[in-house]
C-alpha cells in the first residue's frame, strides 16, 4: 500500500510537471526555459524563443538567418565594414579558423550575461589583433597601442565606421566647435490637400459612443489634424476597416505617417509590437523609469497625445514623462536644453536653421532626409545610439565640428551629465589622419615609411 | 558544393551544346580552367563597359559627374574598381560556388594584397610575363581550389594617374598599358 502511494505521488508530480511546463512552451511564460538572462537588444522579445531560434535545436546557420533577418538592412545601411562575405572569401580561412566571423554569434552570443559587454560583445575587446596585428607597419602612429583600445577609444568600430574613417576625418578635421550655421533638415511645411475642418464639421455618429466629449472637439479642433482636413472617421474609422473604434492603432497612423510608422517598429519603442507581443511599457524596461511614468503599452498617443499632437511635447517632456536615468534627468539643466537662438534672429534665420530650440528628440529623435529629399523625424530612437559614433553625422555635426563631436561621445562622464561642460579627453584620430596627407606628397610619405 | 559547381559548369556547356547543334544536351563537367576563363571574360568586359562608357564617358567626356573613391559621400560614381568588388562581395553573399578578387602586389588597400602563395606565386607571374594567365591549385581551410589569375592592366589613364597619386599606394610610376593587379578567380574542386 505504501509503495503505491509513493508510486501513485510520484507519478502525480511528474504529470502535473510535465503539465506546467507544456502549458508554459505552448501559451504560458517561456522565459522559464531561458538558459541565462538575454540581452539588452533581445530582452524584450525573449518569449518569442522561435524568433531567433527558428527551428527546434538550430544550428548556426539558422541562427544567423534570424540575425539577417532582423540586423542585414541596417548593417547594409552602414556600409558594414566586415560583411560576411569578407569571411567566406577561401583567401581569408586561416583567419576565420581564428575567428570565425561569419556567425554574428561568434562575437554576440546571446544568454550569456557575465561574459556581454558593451554593444553586446562577448568577446575580449582586443578581438583585432586576429587579423590586424601588424597595423604598426603600416601605421607608425599605431605602433605599441594596445588592442582593447581599438573601438573602445572612440576610433574604430568593427561595423559602422561612416564617421570614422579616414577621408572623413581629414575633410572635417578643422572645424571648429560649435558650426557657425547649423545644419538641420527643414521639415516640410504643412502642404494641406484638404480643407480644414471646424467642429461644426466633426463627423463621429451622432448619439453614439463615439460622439467626442466637449473638451475632445475643442483640442482637435485646435490641432493639427482638424487643420489639416482629418476627420474623427480619419483615424477611428479609417475607409478600409468601416468600423468606428475607439483607440487607434499604430498601423492607421502609418497609413499616413509610413517613414514614422516604420521607425517606431525598428526601435525598442515599437520592438514587442512588431513581435506580436503586448506592447512595450515603461515597467518592463531595464533603463531606469520615473515610478510616476504612465504604465500603458506605447503607441504613437503615448508621445503625441490624443487628439493634441503637440510635437514640442512629444520632442522633450514625453521623453522625460518617463525615462529618469541621470543623462535624462540632468538634459533641462544642460546647455542643449538651454540653447536659444541668437538675440535679434528673424524668424525667417531661425526657420532656415530648422529649429529654435535643443529637445531630446534632436539628438535621438533626429530629422533626417528621405527618399525624394523630403525630411521627416526618424522615430527610431536607437537607431543611432550604439555605437554613439553613429550620431556624429545625423546629429552632433548639424551643429559641432567633428573632433568636438568624437571627442564628446568619447568622454562617458561627460554623456552621463548631458553635456554640462567641453569634453575632457581628446581622440586623436584626427590629429594622426591630418599627419598623414599634409603637406608632404606621396612620394615624401613613401619614403619617410621606407626609412 | 561540389555539385553547386557542377551546376554551375553544365550551363555554359548546355549553351554551347546547343551552338554546336547537338540535338540532345548531356551533363557533362567544364574543366575548372575553361568555367575560369568564361567567368573573366565576363568579368572584365562588364567592368571595361563600365569604365568606358559609365566613368569615362560622364566623367571625362562629358563632365557630368564624377568618380570618386569616397562617392557616397561625395554623391559621385563609384570607381571601376570598387564596383568590381562591390559586384564579388554580392555574389559572394549568393553562395554560387565561386569567389573572384582584384589584388594586387601594389595595392591602394592592403587587405588586397596577396595572402596566399599561389596569389603571390601568381600576381608576380602576370607582372613578369606581359600577357600571360597563371593556373594553380591551392588548399585554402581544407577545401582544395583552382585558383587562375588574369592580368589587369591601366586601361585609361585615370587609373594611372589616381594609383600614382594616391596617399596609400606604394608605387607612384604606374605607365599605361602596365599590369597594376590580377583578377583572382577561385573554384573549388
Amino acid at each position: 500500500m505504501r509503495a503505491f502511494v509513493g508510486w501513485f505521488l510520484a507519478l502525480s508530480v511528474a504529470l502535473g510537471l510535465s503539465a506546467y511546463l507544456a502549458r508554459a512552451i505552448t501559451v504560458g511564460d517561456r522565459r522559464l526555459f531561458l538558459p541565462g538572462d538575454t540581452s539588452s537588444g533581445h530582452h524584450q522579445i525573449e518569449e518569442r524563443c522561435e524568433l531567433c531560434h527558428s527551428e527546434s535545436f538550430s544550428d548556426r546557420e539558422t541562427i544567423q538567418a534570424s540575425c539577417v533577418d532582423c540586423h542585414a538592412t541596417e548593417l547594409d545601411e552602414v556600409d558594414d565594414s566586415h560583411p560576411r562575405s569578407k569571411f567566406t572569401d577561401p583567401r581569408n580561412s586561416d583567419r576565420v579558423a581564428i575567428l570565425d566571423a561569419r556567425y554574428c554569434v561568434t562575437c554576440h552570443r546571446e544568454h550569456a550575461p557575465d561574459a556581454t559587454g558593451a554593444m553586446g560583445l562577448t568577446l575580449p575587446e582586443d578581438y583585432c589583433f586576429h587579423c590586424h596585428q601588424d597595423v604598426g607597419e603600416e601605421r607608425e602612429t599605431h605602433v605599441g597601442l594596445p588592442f582593447d583600445g581599438c573601438a573602445a577609444s572612440g576610433c574604430h568600430n568593427f561595423h559602422d565606421n561612416r564617421s570614422l574613417y579616414e577621408d572623413f576625418l581629414t575633410r572635417h578635421g578643422n572645424d571648429g566647435d560649435l558650426l557657425e550655421a547649423f545644419r538641420f533638415a527643414v521639415l516640410p511645411s504643412g502642404e494641406r490637400t484638404l480643407e480644414a475642418l471646424g467642429i461644426a464639421r466633426m463627423d463621429a455618429p451622432n448619439g453614439s459612443r463615439w460622439r467626442p466629449s466637449a473638451r475632445e472637439l475643442s483640442i482637435w479642433s485646435n490641432a493639427i489634424h482638424a487643420r489639416g482636413g482629418v476627420n474623427c472617421s480619419g483615424c477611428h474609422a479609417p475607409t478600409d476597416r468601416g468600423e468606428w473604434s475607439l483607440g487607434v492603432p499604430v498601423a492607421v497612423c502609418g497609413e499616413c505617417h509610413e517613414p514614422q510608422r516604420a521607425g517606431f517598429a525598428a526601435s525598442r519603442h515599437g520592438m514587442r509590437w512588431v513581435a506580436e507581443l503586448d506592447a512595450m511599457r515603461p515597467s518592463r524596461a531595464r533603463l531606469a523609469m520615473r515610478e510616476t511614468a504612465p504604465d500603458g503599452g506605447l503607441d504613437c498617443v503615448s508621445c503625441h497625445g490624443e487628439h493634441v499632437f503637440d510635437l514640442a511635447y512629444a520632442a522633450t517632456e514625453a521623453c522625460l514623462g518617463c525615462h529618469s536615468d541621470e543623462h535624462s534627468v540632468a538634459f533641462e539643466a544642460s546647455p542643449h536644453a538651454r540653447f536659444e537662438p541668437a538675440p535679434g534672429t528673424s524668424p525667417e534665420a531661425v526657420e532656415k536653421t530648422g529649429t529654435d530650440r535643443i529637445t531630446c528628440a534632436t539628438c535621438h529623435l533626429p530629422r533626417v532626409v528621405g527618399p525624394g529629399g523630403r525630411a521627416y523625424v526618424e522615430h527610431n530612437q536607437n537607431h543611432n545610439l550604439r555605437p554613439n559614433e553613429k550620431m556624429i553625422r545625423d546629429v552632433c555635426m548639424d551643429c559641432h565640428g567633428l573632433s568636438f563631436s568624437i571627442d564628446a561621445l568619447a568622454d562617458r562622464e561627460l554623456i552621463r551629465r548631458n553635456f554640462d561642460r567641453s569634453p575632457e579627453l581628446h581622440v586623436p584620430s584626427i590629429d594622426w589622419a591630418l599627419g598623414r596627407v599634409a603637406p608632404d606628397s606621396n612620394s615624401a610619405r613613401r619614403k619617410d615609411r621606407e626609412d | 558544393m561540389k555539385s553547386v559547381v557542377t551546376k554551375l559548369t553544365v550551363l555554359p556547356i548546355l549553351a554551347m551544346c546547343v551552338g554546336c547543334g547537338e540535338t540532345t544536351a548531356k551533363a557533362v563537367g567544364v574543366a575548372p580552367q575553361k568555367m575560369a576563363d568564361a567567368l573573366h571574360v565576363v568579368l572584365e568586359a562588364d567592368r571595361t563597359v563600365y569604365t568606358r562608357h559609365v566613368v569615362n564617358r560622364l566623367q571625362n567626356q562629358e563632365g557630368v559627374i564624377k568618380a570618386s573613391e569616397y562617392w557616397k559621400d561625395e554623391k559621385a560614381l563609384p570607381l571601376p574598381a570598387q564596383m568590381f568588388r562591390m559586384g564579388s562581395e554580392l555574389a559572394a553573399e549568393k553562395d554560387a560556388g565561386f569567389t573572384y578578387a582584384l589584388l594586387s602586389l601594389w595595392p591602394v588597400n592592403k587587405q588586397n594584397a596577396p595572402v596566399t602563395d599561389v596569389e603571390k606565386e601568381g600576381l608576380e607571374y602576370i607582372a613578369s610575363n606581359v600577357g600571360s594567365n597563371f593556373y594553380s591549385e591551392e588548399s585554402l581551410g581544407g577545401q582544395q581550389y583552382f585558383t587562375a589569375i588574369y592580368p589587369d592592366t591601366a586601361v585609361a589613364e585615370a587609373c594611372v594617374a589616381c594609383h600614382n597619386q594616391h596617399k596609400d599606394s606604394p608605387r607612384d610610376d604606374f605607365k599605361l598599358g602596365e599590369v597594376m593587379g590580377g583578377v583572382v578567380v577561385r573554384i573549388p574542386l
